[in-house]
């Protein structure tokens, strides 16, 4: 590696649009959480009319002015303080508590199979067995399928009438109608999909433990389930961490799957923090300062899982990146 | 007497060893193809389920394959959903949904590949916040940003307009793209260009004529990736975009399940026709998005 100045050079123009599109958003977001922001009193942006005279909106306390092409009503929110987190925290009506809730079951129960599956085929594809480049490939093939078709596909299987497993299996089972059947059908489809990369990634890890150490554990007479305890795992242990952490965070924050098998229901029953602080933004009265105020909540809970995860979990000497 | 007991035992043992891998071999094999099934059933149901009559599907007797082979739901996807003016909406669903992967993509990789390539081979102040700042933003996706992202483009009047998605779509292009393309110079030995550079060629100049061409399997592995991400999207492309003629073909498509709930024969036609060409480029590009992945993180 050489030391120069240049370097500014080169990884300017990506930090400077990085900056503009990730870190002002989210400052802005964090910005937006402390005001009582909705659709009706953020800029508001209109054609002009025939007239060529900008009209005022009935719930609008300002009326618009014309820059360019367009009317333009600037935008009249006011900073209400810690307003939106206590609300979000202490009113009911906002079931952040339910919902977090569900959103943690949702996650431990997709992680631990999304890991241990991913583990296991793992294992059986780091065997010296015939054909295991064709099971690798078949295996990771849900991956490539864009997760919205794989949320239609699952929401079709689940279906209560024509769905394949009721009718396949002559069962009247309520997948998407109850709510535990819920949870438990988009943690099916989820795993379903989650598990080529897990699988993957930790075969990237087994296949990288370099072989002279198993010999070395042959040669000291050690069975398999030792070699698997003192060899294997310790080994594995970063593939693992990082896995794990990405993991939950993917997962705390999916969307597509939930949103589109079972959208939330019924009853609210697999709704989880981001899509209920999606519905807040984007439902029929959207209060962007609440969901604004979820948004953050939700970062600030991954953010302390993350870095109670690596100081637990990080040895001595080792590090993450 | 003692050695003869001896070779004999190690017969038992090595006959005992090699009967053991036979039947852990066939175990593996068995277990494999069982998961196989599972993970590949429903890939194979929404392929069955495209070639079938809307009777057969919405029939409570399930056939694994179908009894009376149409084409009928293909030809409804590619040439049957017109609107009212005549338009062909599948059409216009997939020329937006092209637009904006491959201008996303092209900017993804254009950007990062110079800071990739500092982060590879410069040292400098601050360049490891700069990889810490990367992967954390890839840590966190959509979720938090949209509803910011939502009100700044709605303050500069890029709400529903194409660049204000691409700019959308680039939060997450863009630090992907930095960090596997960061692996992929990783892998390049740094010997031709100090060779040039000693020769009087400037840093840009090694990174431009050198080391760029060298990485070019590379960008186009992570040209694919960012393709497959843009091209995959739903949820920003729901909450920013507005219109029929305006959507993206997955926004397009899950218009059907509430349009007319029970249209699975069209839209598993329709899911194959959008997956069947990012399943090839997926099935090349496949085994270096892991190795991408790990070799960024690894040489930190």
């Amino acid at each position: 590696m050489i030391k120069t100045r240049m370097a500014y050079y080169f990884i300017a123009p990506a930090v400077i649009v990085m900056a503009v599109l990730v870190f002002y958003p989210l400052f802005s977001g964090i910005n937006l959480s402390f005001t009582n922001a909705t659709q009706a009193n953020v800029l508001q942006r209109s054609p002009i009319p025939r007239s060529g005279k900008c009209i005022k909106a009935p719930i609008s306390p300002v009326a618009p002015t014309v820059v360019g092409n367009s009317c333009i009503t600037p935008a009249t929110y006011e900073y209400v303080g810690l307003t939106n987190y206590t609300t979000i925290l202490t009113n009911e009506s906002y079931q952040f508590w339910p919902v977090f809730q569900q959103t943690v079951v949702w996650t431990i129960f997709n992680v631990i199979p999304h890991i241990g599956i991913g583990l296991g085929l793992a294992l059986l594809l780091n065997r010296n067995i015939k054909g295991r480049t064709i099971y690798r490939v078949l295996l990771i093939l849900p991956w490539a399928v864009p997760s919205y078709i794989s949320a239609f596909v699952w929401r079709f299987i689940f279906n209560g009438d024509i769905g394949f497993l009721n009718n396949f299996f002559d069962m009247q089972v309520p997948w998407l109608s109850n709510p535990n059947w819920a949870m438990f059908s988009v943690i099916v489809a989820n795993t379903w999909l989650a598990i080529p990369f897990n699988m993957v990634t930790i075969l990237g890890g087994l296949q990288s433990i370099p072989g002279d150490l198993y010999e070395a554990a042959n040669v000291d007479g050690a069975n398999t389930w030792q070699k698997f305890t003192s060899i294997t795992m310790p080994m594995l242990r970063p593939v693992m961490m990082t896995a794990t952490l990405l993991g939950v965070i993917w997962t705390f924050n999916s969307f597509n799957i939930i949103f589109l098998v079972t959208e939330g229901g019924p009853f609210r029953s697999t709704e989880i923090l981001a899509t209920w602080a999606w519905r807040y933004g984007f439902s029929q009265r959207p209060e962007f300062g609440i969901a604004a105020a979820f948004s953050v909540i939700i970062l600030v809970i991954l953010i302390a899982f993350s870095l109670l995860y690596i100081r637990v979990l990080q040895r001595p000497g080792q590090e993450a990146i | 007497m003692n050695r003869r007991v001896l070779s004999k035992d190690v017969g038992v043992l090595r006959r005992n060893a090699s009967q053991r891998k036979l039947y852990a071999d066939l175990a593996t094999h068995a277990v494999l193809t069982v998961v196989c099934i599972i993970m590949l059933f429903p890939i194979f149901w929404v392929i069955s389920t495209s070639f079938k009559t809307e009777n057969e599907v919405e029939n409570s007797n399930v056939t694994l394959v179908p009894r009376e082979f149409t084409l009928d739901n293909y030809t409804h996807i590619l040439t049957g959903m017109t609107n009212p003016n005549g338009e062909n909406l599948t059409w216009i669903w997939t020329r937006n949904s092209l637009l904006v992967a491959l201008i996303t993509t092209a900017i993804g990789v254009l950007l990062a590949a110079s800071c990739a390539y500092a982060l590879s081979r410069f040292k400098f102040r601050g360049r490891r916040g700069v990889m810490i700042a990367f992967l954390v933003t890839q840590m966190f996706p959509g979720a938090i940003l949209i509803v910011p992202l939502y009100n700044i483009l709605n303050d500069f009047g890029l709400l529903n307009s194409w660049p204000g998605l691409i700019l959308a779509y680039c939060t997450v292009a863009l630090p992907f793209s930095v960090w596997m393309l960061k692996g992929f110079f990783d892998a390049i030995p740094y010997d031709l260009e100090e060779a040039a550079i000693v020769d009087g060629c400037s840093p840009f100049g090694a990174y431009w004529r050198i080391a760029l061409p060298l990485t070019l399997p590379g960008i186009a592995v992570v040209s694919f990736f960012n393709f497959m991400t843009a091209w995959n999207e739903f949820m920003l492309a729901l909450t920013l975009m507005d219109g029929e003629l305006n959507n993206t073909l997955p926004v397009g498509l899950r218009g059907f399940i509430f349009q007319f709930e029970t249209s699975w024969h069209y839209l598993s036609a329709g899911a194959v026709l959008v997956t069947i060409p990012v399943m090839i480029g997926f099935f090349f590009a496949q085994k270096y998005l892991v190795s991408g992945l790990t070799a960024g993180g690894v040489k930190g």
